[in-house]
């Protein structure tokens, strides 16, 4: 989706694509959004079936083998990409949402939000954002949109600061204030002339968030926090199956592998979109 | 005061669902007398800032409450595993920031260059990289197919120190993933200062290379060490979370996961808080010192 958007943003489309790390991570992303997406109406069985008995070892008709149910491994890495990819868009387009508009409110409205932003940032960020997560799973339950909200809360004051000062540039400009003359409603001057110029700022900001709500699903998943067993989950393949790691260990690493394609490829793409941008990807976002 | 904060944060958090620990510790079958004494005994029938006053004041007198699972004290909780975790963390930093600051200022010196291209796609690939995927491909690798570590750390007698082996999973998860970080802010440091007016001048001015990047270059660059320092610290408070959780290391942090499982309320709400005290030191402490090594940045506050 933020290809699109970039290709809107700058002229001379994809000619971000010359880097060979993009290219490469641009393949990888095709690569695993099919496995994801296409991936489970060709598994051989349904992903909660326990058609063989616990840790086979790989055979004709288990590829991958089985895992600690007896379930086919192959069949549930196939179906088990979307959670993580899905969970993590939702939390990143909530908090876009949420943080972009007090952002964008804020920067041109000239407000002293400011300062609450700021406190709002301190305080979040004198929490690790796993330990967040861990407290809000202890009040709410083994509860995926619980932390799919507290994912997004995690990046709301940051959004919203980033998106501030972007606005706050762009709303003195002669195009703003020539609107503003001709009595354009706030909204239209919001989405007409504000929103299309801090775009980019907006887009090249959102690939390591992208990355950073992946890790954090992904992760929250892995310590049995958010989907329940039946479910099929990269990351809850592997705590499920860790202890079988010794008998079929490609119930463990055929999910690892694919989590860490998704993450790694993902990255690179978001990095070489912010390079073109001309801005650096804001390592700050991907601290954990 | 930011602590203040926290505690709000930590105690309002863990009470999203009020009065659903009572239902969640006793099970389904408990009848709703007894759930009620229950809650009596745990003061959960009280009004919820009443409770937060009574939590807050134990807190600040050092009396974390009593966890509900064990029925032990929190700090009795805290005291038993922390120590294990302060080894792998302090292990962690000992490999960990030396590496780091040497693949960072060698990336740096040699800008625009193989080695330092190398370095940097490296890095950024292996930054987005999850510890518990790391940690379980290195078990793979090389407790499985290798045989050359125990792939967990359920610990004999002894404790970690007396087997080193055990140590070595968990302290290379923790550096693969906290190092990426650490050598792309070290690199930046000193690929700046390489490209300086002031070593632009040290060269002209004929001083050998070598002194040229020790006196000149890394001086100035590695000023910001003091804060790699501490953020590194700070990674390791969520890390140690997930790396103790992914090798069975008997921590504070695979006590945490085990508490917020057990929906342990007072547990998680001590060792929470705890964890957020020593982060909000550590960040107060690294400000305060690097105040005091840059001169410029004094008059500023």
């Amino acid at each position: 989706m933020s290809a699109f958007a970039f290709a809107r943003a700058v002229p001379g489309r994809f000619a971000f694509t010359r880097s060979w790390s993009v290219r490469i991570g641009l393949t990888v992303v095709a690569l695993v959004l099919g496995v994801a997406f296409i991936g489970p109406y060709f598994a051989p069985y349904s992903p909660s079936a326990e058609p063989g008995i616990p840790y086979t070892t790989p055979t004709g008709s288990f590829w991958l083998g089985t895992d600690y149910l007896g379930e086919d491994v192959f069949s549930r890495v196939l179906s088990g990409g979307r959670t993580v990819i899905l969970y993590g868009a939702f939390a990143t387009l909530l908090a876009y949402l949420v943080g972009g508009s007090i952002g964008l409110l804020a920067g041109y409205a000239r407000t002293r939000l400011d300062d609450v932003l700021m406190r709002a940032m301190d305080v979040l960020l004198a929490f690790p954002p796993i330990l967040f997560l861990l407290v809000v799973a202890t009040g709410a339950g083994s509860n995926i949109w619980a932390l799919v909200i507290a994912i997004a809360i995690i990046h709301v004051p940051s959004i919203a600061r980033i998106v501030r000062a972007a606005a706050l540039e762009i709303s003195v400009r002669g195009y703003v204030e020539a609107a503003i003359a001709r009595g354009d409603r706030t909204d239209v001057i919001l989405r007409r002339e504000i929103l299309p110029n801090i775009w980019g700022t907006i887009v090249a900001d959102g690939g390591p968030r992208y990355t950073v709500s992946i890790l954090l699903v992904a992760a929250v998943n892995f310590l049995g926090l958010g989907l329940s067993p039946p479910a099929a989950d990269w990351a809850m393949m592997i705590s499920e199956n860790r202890y079988g790691i010794t008998i079929n260990a490609w119930a463990v690493v055929a999910p690892a592998l694919m989590i860490a394609a998704l993450t790694i490829s993902v990255n690179l793409v978001a990095d070489g979109i912010a390079g073109r941008l001309g801005k650096s990807v804001d390592t700050e976002a991907l601290r954990r | 005061m930011l602590l203040a904060f926290v505690s709000v944060l930590v105690f309002g958090a863990t009470q999203i669902l009020p009065g659903d620990a009572a239902s969640a510790i006793l099970g389904r079958s408990a009848t709703p007398a007894q759930k009620a004494i229950y809650r009596k005994q745990l003061g959960l029938d009280k009004p919820l800032p009443e409770q937060y006053w009574r939590w807050i004041s134990g807190v600040v007198q050092g009396d974390l409450g009593t966890s509900v699972a064990s029925q032990l004290p929190v700090t009795s909780f805290i005291s038993a595993r922390a120590g294990k975790s302060l080894v792998l963390a302090i292990a962690a930093l000992l490999v960990l920031l030396p590496a780091s600051l040497a693949l960072g200022v060698w990336a740096g010196i040699r800008r625009e260059r193989p080695v330092d291209h190398a370095i940097s796609v490296i890095s950024l690939a292996l930054i987005a990289l999850p510890e518990f995927v790391t940690g379980t491909i290195l078990i793979a690798v090389l407790a499985v197919s290798l045989r050359w570590l125990p792939p967990t750390s359920i610990l004999a007698s002894g404790g970690a120190l007396a087997n080193p082996k055990l140590l070595v999973l968990p302290v290379l998860t923790l550096c693969v993933t906290a190092a990426p970080y650490l050598i792309r802010m070290v690199r930046a440091g000193v690929s700046e200062a390489m490209g300086a007016d002031y070593v632009q001048m040290a060269r002209l001015s004929g001083i050998p290379e070598r002194r040229v990047v020790l006196r000149h270059a890394l001086r100035n660059a590695l000023a910001p060490t003091v804060q790699v320092f501490a953020l590194t610290v700070q990674y390791l408070i969520g890390g140690i979370v997930i790396v103790e959780t992914v090798f069975a290391y008997p921590g504070l942090g695979q006590g945490l996961v085990q508490a917020v499982v057990a929906r342990d309320i007072p547990t998680v709400q001590g060792v929470a808080m705890l964890l957020a005290a020593i982060y909000i030191v550590i960040n107060i402490a690294a400000d305060v010192v690097v105040v005091m090594l840059i001169p410029k940045l004094r008059t500023a506050g």
